[in-house]
């Protein structure tokens, strides 16, 4: 196979590593709804009922709190089941299986058990869904103890990370992307998989550091680009992993600028670069030459009309302005 | 019926609730001395459904319990004194002292765990018994829970879920007819709670949660259709918490008059009037409730020497 036809799309990066992880290992199932023959709201799980069967890929009620529950406890038995939630703002009914189980499980019970269950999910806004159907709520899963999040970018990136998750001993929530899925990407045949803990340097540069994540990190790369002719050298890091963050590679890369923007599609207040800031604050304030920025979602709800969207999502001329202020600084 | 209980199964079973009781007296005695933090809930006057269905289950179906769990935890035949150890907080405890009474599992018993929130069980419960059908086990998951928890979404959800995908799973509710304090007039619109099960096509019943002999025999029933594959079940046991809901609890909410109603039917007194009628004498029944008393002083005694965790135990181990 040629490099060209192994670029793919996101959505069938994560349809390849769940494929791939049920072939792989007989303790891997699939639970959530429309995955089935439906194949999913956005088409993820396509191909995998027919292949699998009703054995392997659980089509469950519209009853979030409790197949998240069921998740947890047949990952408590030993299997490894792989939930999706079909949009992100539905996490908000399965909140307390993940709080107060999937993340303290393990803990509480002192390492009796282990809790090794993927959530899959969602996040982000498309265009028009509005209100219930557009949210990134990374800020209210990086609060639970006991739970990874990651949040790739990348086709190669998400299938690398949710193989890692599946094979993983403990809870971790995948946020996907809904603007992501129809993004194409190069990824290597064959298995393999990525840390869930470290951030990536999406592209090199040395005036002021982007760090994002999931589907603002092309924009951050797409600013990049546009800034170049004008002389500004700018550095992407990806996170990736948003808990744990990858300190070591956020702290480097703010010592080689001196300047940093923050950008996320969650909401502005209480949220990972909210978090982020104030590690930088902690450790790195002596490398700053300029306050920190952080380019967010307003702390409102998403409405729905695209004219209107745009106003409370975090678009590229705001980096493209947060970039001129901290140039200007 | 009842004889396929034989008197010296009635007897160990008499001694399992007694120890229960006496188990949950001296954490009473405990917490007047300051001993224990926190809050316990005791189920004092409901040992007999714990003994009762626990009796009929094998060793390897595995239970899952709700905040009132001392008696399923002893009538699995946990370490009295480790189990004490996890109440006092001691490193010799099941959970090390991280879990307490309402997080307590051992995994080694078959025990998947007692739990914190209502309802919260009831899904954990049924995914157990998903594993159990996905690995093609002849075992079965048993969850306890109370009336009140069955007005959660949980209990809908799961019991929807399990009759869809025929799991071998038994939903023991104790209605003791309290949730707290609220009573199951105010907070179920059934009226009962095992009339539920019939919106989800499932078998639900409703017995006199007393009398142990009745509780084993009506759960090895039901047991013994699931394990022939028949669907899941669900089991409401009528039943009364002689004590408060928890440490502090003034009881405002029911008369005495009720309480001392419903102490005739104190599933000791049955049992031991039971045995009596079956012609022991009272020496030994007395003798079993007196081995059951020291087995739970000795482990309290046992669990007061242990030591408690340090700065480490309470910071590593949030991932495996
Ligand atoms: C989600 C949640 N809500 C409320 C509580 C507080 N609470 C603990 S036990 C209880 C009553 C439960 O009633 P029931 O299920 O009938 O069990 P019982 O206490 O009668 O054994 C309440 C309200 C809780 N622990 N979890
Ligand atoms: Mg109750």
């Amino acid at each position: 196979m040629t490099d060209d036809e192994r670029t793919i799309y996101y959505s069938k990066a994560v349809n390849e590593a769940l494929d791939e992880e049920l072939a792989r290992d007989d303790s891997v199932i699939l639970m959530g709804e429309d995955i089935g023959c439906y194949g999913g709201a956005f088409g993820v799980t396509k191909g995998l009922y027919e292949k699998y069967g009703a054995e392997r890929i659980w089509e469950t009620p519209i009853s979030e709190n409790s197949f998240v529950g069921v998740a947890v406890g047949a990952a408590m038995m030993g299997l490894r089941p792989v939930v999706e939630i079909m949009f992100m703002d539905f996490l908000a009914l399965a909140l307390d299986q993940l709080l107060n189980s999937a993340g303290k499980l393990h803990y509480m019970y002192n390492g009796q058990v282990t809790v090794p269950m993927v959530l899959r999910t969602p996040g982000g806004a498309k265009g028009g869904y509005g209100p219930s159907h557009s949210q990134m709520l990374s800020n209210l899963l990086v609060g639970i103890p006991g739970i990874k999040v990651v949040a790739p970018s990348t086709p190669a990136q998400v299938k690398g990370i949710l193989k890692a998750a599946i094979r993983d001993p403990n809870p971790v929530v995948v946020i996907e992307n809904k603007r992501l899925y129809p993004q194409r990407g190069y990824v290597a045949a064959g298995d393999y998989v990525l840390p869930l803990d470290k951030a990536e340097v999406a592209a090199a540069g040395k005036d002021i550091t982007l760090i994002s994540y999931s589907s603002m990190t092309p924009v951050c790369l797409a600013v990049k680009e546009a800034l170049k002719p004008v002389g500004i050298d700018l550095e992407v890091l990806d996170l990736i992993s948003l808990q744990p963050l990858d300190k070591e590679s956020i702290f480097a890369s703010v010592r080689k600028t001196g300047r940093v923007i923050i950008v996320e599609e969650a909401c502005l207040t209480g949220g990972v670069a909210a978090e982020v800031s104030a590690l930088i604050s902690e450790h790195c304030l002596d490398a700053l030459e300029a306050p920190i920025i952080r380019v967010a979602a307003a702390d409102m709800p998403i409405p729905s009309a695209l004219a209107l969207e745009k106003f409370v999502l975090p678009q590229a001329e705001d980096i493209v302005a947060a970039v001129k202020r901290i140039q200007e600084y | 019926m009842n004889d396929l209980i034989s008197n010296s199964d009635l007897l160990r079973m008499y001694r399992q609730m007694v120890s229960i009781r006496a188990f949950e007296e001296s954490l009473s005695d405990m917490f007047g001395k300051g001993l224990l933090g926190g809050t316990s809930h005791f189920c004092i006057g409901q040992e007999s459904c714990a003994v009762g269905v626990i009796s009929a289950a094998r060793d390897d179906d595995w239970l899952i319990s709700n905040h009132r769990g001392h008696g399923h935890l002893l009538a699995r035949g946990l370490d009295i004194a480790r189990v004490m150890g996890e109440l006092m907080g001691k490193l010799s405890g099941y959970c090390g002292g991280r879990g307490g009474s309402q997080h307590l599992s051992a995994i080694d018993h078959c025990f998947l765990g007692t739990n914190g929130i209502t309802g919260g069980g009831i899904p954990i419960a049924t995914g157990a018994a998903l594993a159990l059908k996905y690995r093609k086990s002849s075992s079965i998951a048993i969850v306890f829970f109370g009336d009140g928890a069955s007005n959660q979404g949980t209990f809908h959800e799961s019991l929807n879920m399990a009759s869809l995908w025929k799991l071998p799973v038994l939903y023991v509710c104790e209605n003791n007819l309290y949730g707290m304090s609220n009573p199951v007039s105010k907070s179920c619109a059934s009226g009962n709670v095992a009339v539920r099960a019939s919106a989800y096509a499932m078998r639900g019943e409703t017995h006199d949660g007393f009398d142990v002999e009745h509780v084993h025999r009506v759960a090895g029933e039901a047991l013994a259709r699931i394990r022939a594959g028949e669907g899941p079940e669900l089991l409401e046991l009528m039943t009364y918490r002689q004590c408060g809901h928890s440490k502090n609890d003034a009881r405002v909410y029911r008369t005495r008059e009720e309480e001392a109603r419903m102490a005739e039917r104190d599933c000791l007194l049955l049992t031991a009037n039971s045995l009596r009628r079956r012609g022991l004498s009272q020496e030994d029944i007395d003798a079993a409730a007196e081995a059951a008393r020291q087995d739970v002083a000795a482990a309290a005694e046992a669990a007061m020497a242990a030591p408690t965790g340090g700065r480490r135990h309470a910071l590593d181990g949030l991932f495996a």
